[in-house]
């Protein structure tokens, strides 16, 4: 663990990475302090540009809300729905590829198969078509988003338990007599952790890149402010007040590379073996 | 195996995997909110019960779920993607009418992002540790974690609107009426902007692919081998490390390949691009599900095309996947 501090703190974009996002969290946990009025709110005249007129450093939009405010609020949605589907993903991919992985044949062919099946389909258009007929709900765009994501997952998570079930440790467990889902779980799936985590970094951020297009497309929660909303609602005045689209774009892409960053630097202490090796 | 059994194999298996995506449909159609009969009607602006048993009937509504499936199946099997009741034409009508233009862009902004992938992944590899692959890298780094439609907006902002280099919306300077070859000229200078802007993001991903792989290639025992007969430095670099490196990348480059015919809907709803991304995000916000369906298949349908072309490729150039390998 002391090592992995280490390795992680020599990194210096790892670091970086974790600046930012640490600034983004923050400003989502405290959004509602900093702004308690809803974001949806007009404060002031439209079209104020950034730094023109005090209490509005970043300008007012085409209906002239608070364009800091939507992006503190913005904050909250990007990264609750960039966790929680990484999480359902997770909670997909892992056992399918682990039951797949452990038990091989018939069990292996099958869950291969489907997942194969859902890494085939385009994944952002199968988001959207989910996203349409379901509704664009908060629940929804994240579950949308999980079910498009997992089958890489499932896939690393397989590769794993595969190399792993032969090791001598699952032997010993298994003359302990530890029936199998304890060995699976207890005993194979902690070794594989790292490679897992690190993946759940990416997938992170590529969950919050594909919520923003849908929400630009228009799908998303209606009720709730997003940066993606933002950036959609301000393309018919781009030619105008271009900075409408800039500065909620800007906070995707920091807020997208901090992870980005985050995930190699948690490879590299991981995995010090493998290190700079890329994906 | 011989390699007409592995294609057919192959073959085989895209075509179960499309009718397993055409049983999707069919559910996410059945799953899509309204009942389809009560919309038709009120599109004609005649939403009285008579008139939409009526429709029901005659669209098979009525029947039972199975046979509506049978239906439906049997359709598509006869290239029948159902009506757009919205747009008053047969979806595949509306679809194939967009998918020139959807291919041109696809396949353009792909091809770019592998070759300028490549030459700049290549390009970081040899100086590996000096100031360039340092830049190279972080570059690559930053375009991918930016967002597709926000750099097409940005970039319609910059190249277009202020320096006025190329046009913002559309695939032809409307009213031109140009012929031959400025015909061909405007149409690319129209193509410049999305292709660049949908093959940025795919551009990063494949020079970090070739990058690591050069790398990683080079590390090899036969290419020390190489070294240690004395070949030439550049002979190594070009038979050896190269034709390795290059060959994973461009598998996982080919299989990728489905994530375009997703970005393409954001780059053609930016640009005006009528293609069938943009077809997409018309029936989204006009709710006609019949249509957005049924570009959600075709284009799933090109990605399966695309992957067996890539997988058959990729056996005919490698001698070391043997005809019946890891599809």
């Amino acid at each position: 663990m002391k090592d992995f501090f280490k390795r992680f703190s020599r990194n210096r974009g790892a670091l970086i990475g974790l600046f930012i996002l640490v600034v983004v969290i923050l400003v989502a946990v405290f959004a509602p302090l900093l702004y308690p009025d809803s974001p949806w709110k007009m404060v002031q005249r439209p079209f104020l540009a950034p730094f023109s007129v005090d209490g509005f450093p970043l300008g007012t939009d085409t209906l002239g809300r608070d364009v800091a405010a939507g992006l503190a609020h913005g904050a909250r949605v990007s990264l609750i729905v960039g966790l929680v589907s990484t999480l359902v993903a997770l909670l997909i991919g892992v056992p399918l590829g682990a039951l797949a992985g452990f038990y091989g044949g018939l069990v292996d062919d099958g869950a291969m198969r489907f997942t194969e099946f859902f890494q085939t389909i385009p994944n952002f258009a199968l988001a959207i078509v989910l996203v349409a007929i379901m509704e664009p709900t908060l629940p929804t765009i994240t579950l949308a988003i999980a079910i498009v994501s997992w089958p890489p997952v499932a896939r690393l998570v397989r590769a794993e338990v595969l190399s792993l079930r032969r090791r001598e440790f699952v032997d010993a467990a298994r003359l302990a007599g530890l029936s199998n889902m304890r060995i699976l779980f207890g005993h194979i799936l902690p070794n594989a952790m790292s490679p897992i985590i690190v993946m759940a970094s990416l997938m992170v951020a590529t969950a919050i890149l594909l919520e923003s297009s849908l929400s630009f497309l228009g799908l998303g929660d209606p009720n709730i402010m997003s940066w993606g909303y933002m950036i959609g609602a301000a393309r018919t005045v781009i030619r105008n007040a271009w900075w409408l689209s800039f500065i909620p774009g800007v906070a995707i892409l920091m807020t997208v590379l901090a992870l980005n960053l985050i995930g190699e630097g948690l490879n590299d202490a991981l995995n010090p073996r493998l290190a700079r090796k890329g994906r | 195996m011989d390699i007409v059994t592995a294609i057919v194999g192959r073959l085989l298996k895209a075509v179960i995997t499309l009718l397993m995506i055409v049983i999707l449909n069919f559910f996410l159609i059945h799953a899509a909110p309204g009942d389809p009969a009560a919309v038709m009607a009120g599109e004609a602006g005649a939403a009285d019960a008579k008139y939409i048993a009526q429709l029901r009937e005659q669209f098979g509504l009525d029947q039972p779920l199975m046979v509506q499936f049978w239906n439906y199946v049997s359709g598509v099997l006869q290239l029948d993607l159902g009506y757009s009741y919205r747009q008053q034409m047969p979806v595949l009508d509306l679809i194939l009418e967009r998918l020139p233009a959807t291919l041109i862009l696809t396949l353009t902004a792909f091809g770019m992002s592998l070759l300028l992938g490549i030459v700049f992944g290549l390009a970081a590899a040899a100086r590996q540790g000096k100031w360039s692959d340092t830049v190279i890298t972080s570059l690559s780094l930053l375009f991918y974690a930016t967002p597709l439609f926000w750099v097409a907006l940005m970039a319609v902002v910059l190249f277009s609107v202020k320096l006025g280099w190329f046009p913002a919306f559309g695939y032809e300077t409307v009213g031109a009426d140009y012929v031959g070859f400025q015909m061909v000229l405007d149409r690319l200078k129209h193509l410049v902007l999305p292709a660049f802007t949908l093959g940025l993001f795919f551009m990063a991903v494949y020079l970090r692919m070739t990058r690591s792989s050069v790398l990683e290639v080079s590390q090899m025992d036969f290419v020390k081998t190489a070294r240690a007969k004395g070949l030439q430095e550049n002979v190594i670099r070009r038979r050896h490390i190269l034709r390795n490196a290059l060959l994973p990348v461009v598998t996982l480059a080919g299989l990728q390949a489905g994530q375009l015919v997703g970005g393409a809907v954001l780059t053609e709803t930016v640009f005006a691009w009528p293609g069938i991304g943009r077809l997409m995000f018309e029936s989204l916000t006009a709710r006609d599900y019949n249509t957005l369906l049924g570009v959600f298949l075709i284009s799933a349908a090109m990605v399966i095309l695309f992957n067996v072309v890539t997988d058959l490729v990729y056996r005919l150039i490698d001698p070391r996947i043997g005809a019946g390998g890891a599809a």
